[in-house]
């Protein structure tokens, strides 16, 4: 191993890009705009098959209220993961842990509240076998809440590195690069309650 | 040049972003229920206030607003693609076949 691999400082070579763009911010971007295009088939599928098709009321099968009220909590926990970003940025680990607890309760308890609406939908009777709505329906939500589950994990993973200490006022990339993922999931949800669930 | 590049920008008002979404929502679901007979205007309403609520998301929480141009470009270049995709695509199944 040579001494240059050995004194390797990642944090200096942040400031070396060529885009001045940290590396895993700008990896994380280009992810995110390969899932634009992941999201846009499934949804632009949707629209397709609903055009010319006859398709039952969404409200006289999903619980509308139940999800307003889940869309309200993913909501809210997009803002808590902007304010641990913000607060570590301010120089106080303390408020930024805070703020990363709240942001994991907030996605476990939208995942918990898609679990218990898609028990009580196929316990109803309304699964993907039953119909185009069922099948595009599911494969959406489920796509969705996937991506929430493994934000969740995430979230968990540098809520762990924050109480170890890891992060600082220069160094918490890492929560950046989480936040830009999970404001994505929030962004991806608030079309999806609007087209799946409203019209 | 990371950490300068972010806190050289003003840090935005995270709560008022969240009210304009909160209220926002509200207004989808009465604009749902007001305009469930009309599918064009409850469409159109509806992909308005979307749209609004992604690029308060993308622009404030995600800080697309403050970022270098390219990433706007970047992020920009496949919603155009994705909008040409679903364009083609409701075409195809709406429009009459020759």
């Amino acid at each position: 191993m040579t001494e240059a691999a050995i004194t390797f400082d990642p944090h200096a070579e942040e400031d070396r890009t060529s885009t001045g763009i940290p590396h895993d911010k700008m990896g994380m971007w280009v992810f995110l705009c390969s899932e634009v295009m992941f999201f846009t088939g499934l949804i632009g599928s949707y629209i397709v098959l609903r055009f010319g098709s006859v398709w039952p009321e969404p409200r006289h099968t999903l619980n509308i209220g139940l999800t307003a009220a889940n869309t309200f909590i993913l909501i809210c926990s997009s803002v808590t993961m902007v304010k641990a970003l913000e607060w570590i940025q301010r120089g106080d680990p303390r408020k930024m842990k805070l703020f990363m607890v709240l942001t994991l309760i907030g996605g476990s308890t939208f995942l918990s509240v898609q679990v218990f609406e898609y028990r009580h939908l196929l316990e109803h009777g309304f699964n993907p076998h039953v119909s185009l709505f069922g099948s595009t329906f599911f494969t959406m939500t489920g796509f969705h809440g996937f991506h929430v589950f493994c934000g969740v994990v995430c979230i968990a993973w540098c809520t762990g590195k924050a109480f170890l200490g890891k992060y600082t006022t220069e160094h918490h990339q890492g929560i950046e690069t989480l936040g830009l993922y999970w404001h994505f999931v929030d962004l991806v949800w608030i079309i999806l309650f609007a087209i799946v669930y409203l019209f | 040049m990371t950490t300068k590049e972010r806190v050289e920008h003003p840090i935005p008002n995270y709560i008022a972003i969240f009210w304009w979404l909160l209220g926002l929502t509200l207004v989808e679901l009465g604009w749902a229920v007001l305009m469930e007979h009309s599918k064009l205007l409850l469409a159109s309403g509806l992909v308005i206030t979307a749209v609004v609520k992604a690029v308060l998301v993308a622009m404030y929480f995600m800080h697309l607003k403050f970022e270098r141009k390219i990433m706007g470009i970047l992020f920009a270049s496949t919603l155009i693609l994705g909008a040409i995709l679903v364009s083609v695509g409701i075409g195809e199944r709406v429009l009459p076949r020759p």
